[in-house]
């Protein structure tokens, strides 16, 4: 069953803490990775990987570089689950 | 009718007899290479974990660090030298396409009339290396074989390159593997993914530096993709390995993967659910990733600092260009 955007920002923000000790509170839509969240490249592919495999979605590498705030990612992951 | 051939009698197994390492004679602090591209000592050490780097002078060359460590190999293990059959070395910056450093090194050791070829498997080669021995071995094809992973990959990085260069370093790891009653190497996993042929890769050929079309070929790498693949794909390769070599992740005391990047390490280990007691090789803070070298490099220093044991259960995993890979569990000499 698909996940609704609420789940999917739940279930990023325990992902983003797991990887990066970032209280999940922390991760909202507007935050960018880099910029607000302090998140490096490889921190972003271990995110990216683990969302993958929690979402039961494929994020393409080329496709990460277009994922600057959490709410990019959030938007991603909801249509990729179609 | 055709004649019944006969075929050497099989044996039963093989084994790492001993290792040798040689470095390269420079050792290189992050500040030294930071300036062209625009990073800083803290920046390498948070994402790579590298601290030093070896690296080998001007007029040392890939054949002499090979020399030292094979010859540290051999005289560790004991064996006759007129008992070694073979020698496979494993390297992509002998800087002579043709003959290959093995044939050169067989001259060096006062072996002339080995076996003797090298292999193109980069970051994945010692690995190749022990599992083609193995092979030789069990086949009957020889009795005692060394096996060299080899670089002075500071020929082939640029220093504005912020891909890769800055991590890589020079060394030279050794394996004698001989015969055993029982096998003490497990099943070799490996293979490549050649629609990544490029993901790792050269700036160029030699025949574009020849004809004015290129800068000297260099190193590069798409960080991304490879950090992605050399977790979750090997790390799906390593428990594939455990369970064909019959034994479970609480059996392993020692693991040695490729020394690529610190992060990749212990992203490794989280994804594995490796014990806490398992002795990981981190031997890239000081040497660098010196590709084919550092598998049998981390290896070495584990054993002669105390914290690897004669007996103990090794994992040990190399991945790189190509995307090629190849690990084996090991019972260590």
């Amino acid at each position: 069953m698909a996940h609704t955007e609420n789940e999917i920002l739940e279930g990023l923000a325990e992902i983003v803490n797991e990887e990066t000790g970032v209280a999940t509170e922390d991760v909202k839509l507007e935050k960018s990775f880099t910029d607000d969240l302090d998140i490096d490249s490889i921190s972003m592919m271990t995110i990216v990987v683990n969302a993958e495999e929690k979402f039961d979605v494929r994020i393409p590498d080329e496709e990460v570089k277009n994922l600057a705030t959490v709410g990019d990612a959030v938007k991603y992951i909801e249509g990729a689950q179609n | 009718m055709a004649p019944t051939l006969s075929a050497p009698a099989a044996v039963p197994g093989s084994q790492v007899l001993a290792y040798g390492a040689a470095r390269g004679d420079l050792v290189v602090p992050n500040d030294d290479l930071v300036g062209p591209i625009d990073s800083s000592d803290e920046w390498i050490r948070q994402r790579t974990g590298i601290v030093t780097r070896t690296r080998a002078s001007a007029d040392v060359g890939v054949e002499d660090l090979s020399l030292a460590a094979a010859k540290e190999a051999i005289e560790r293990s004991g064996i006759d030298l007129e008992t070694l059959d073979a020698i496979i070395v494993s390297t992509i910056s002998f800087p002579y396409p043709t003959p290959s450093l093995a044939t050169l090194l067989a001259g060096e050791l006062g072996r002339p009339d080995v076996i003797a070829y090298d292999i193109s498997a980069a970051c994945a080669g010692f690995a190749y290396g022990i599992g083609q021995a193995d092979a030789l071995i069990r086949a009957g094809s020889a009795r005692n074989v060394l096996v060299i992973g080899a670089e002075k990959l500071s020929d082939f990085v640029s220093p504005t390159d912020r891909s890769i260069s800055f991590l890589l370093g020079d060394g030279a790891g050794a394996a004698v593997v001989g015969p055993s009653e029982t096998p003490k190497i497990g099943p070799t996993v490996w293979g490549s993914d050649g629609d990544n042929w490029s993901t790792i890769r050269m700036t160029g050929s030699s025949l574009d530096f020849r004809d004015g079309k290129a800068e000297w070929p260099t190193l590069e790498q798409d960080g991304r993709t490879v950090f992605r693949w050399a977790v979750w794909h090997t790390a799906k390769k390593i428990r594939e390995m455990l369970e064909r070599s019959g034994i479970g992740i609480e059996d392993v005391d020692v693991f040695v993967p490729h020394q690529a990047n610190m992060r990749i390490i212990d992203e490794l280990a989280k994804q594995l659910k490796l014990p806490e007691d398992v002795v990981v090789g981190r031997d890239i803070a000081e040497t660098g990733n010196t590709s084919a070298a550092s598998i049998p490099l981390a290896t070495h220093r584990l054993l002669a600092e105390g914290a690897a044991e004669s007996g103990d259960v090794l994992v040990q995993f190399g991945f790189g260009a190509g995307l090629a890979y190849a690990g084996q569990v090991l019972i260590l000499p």
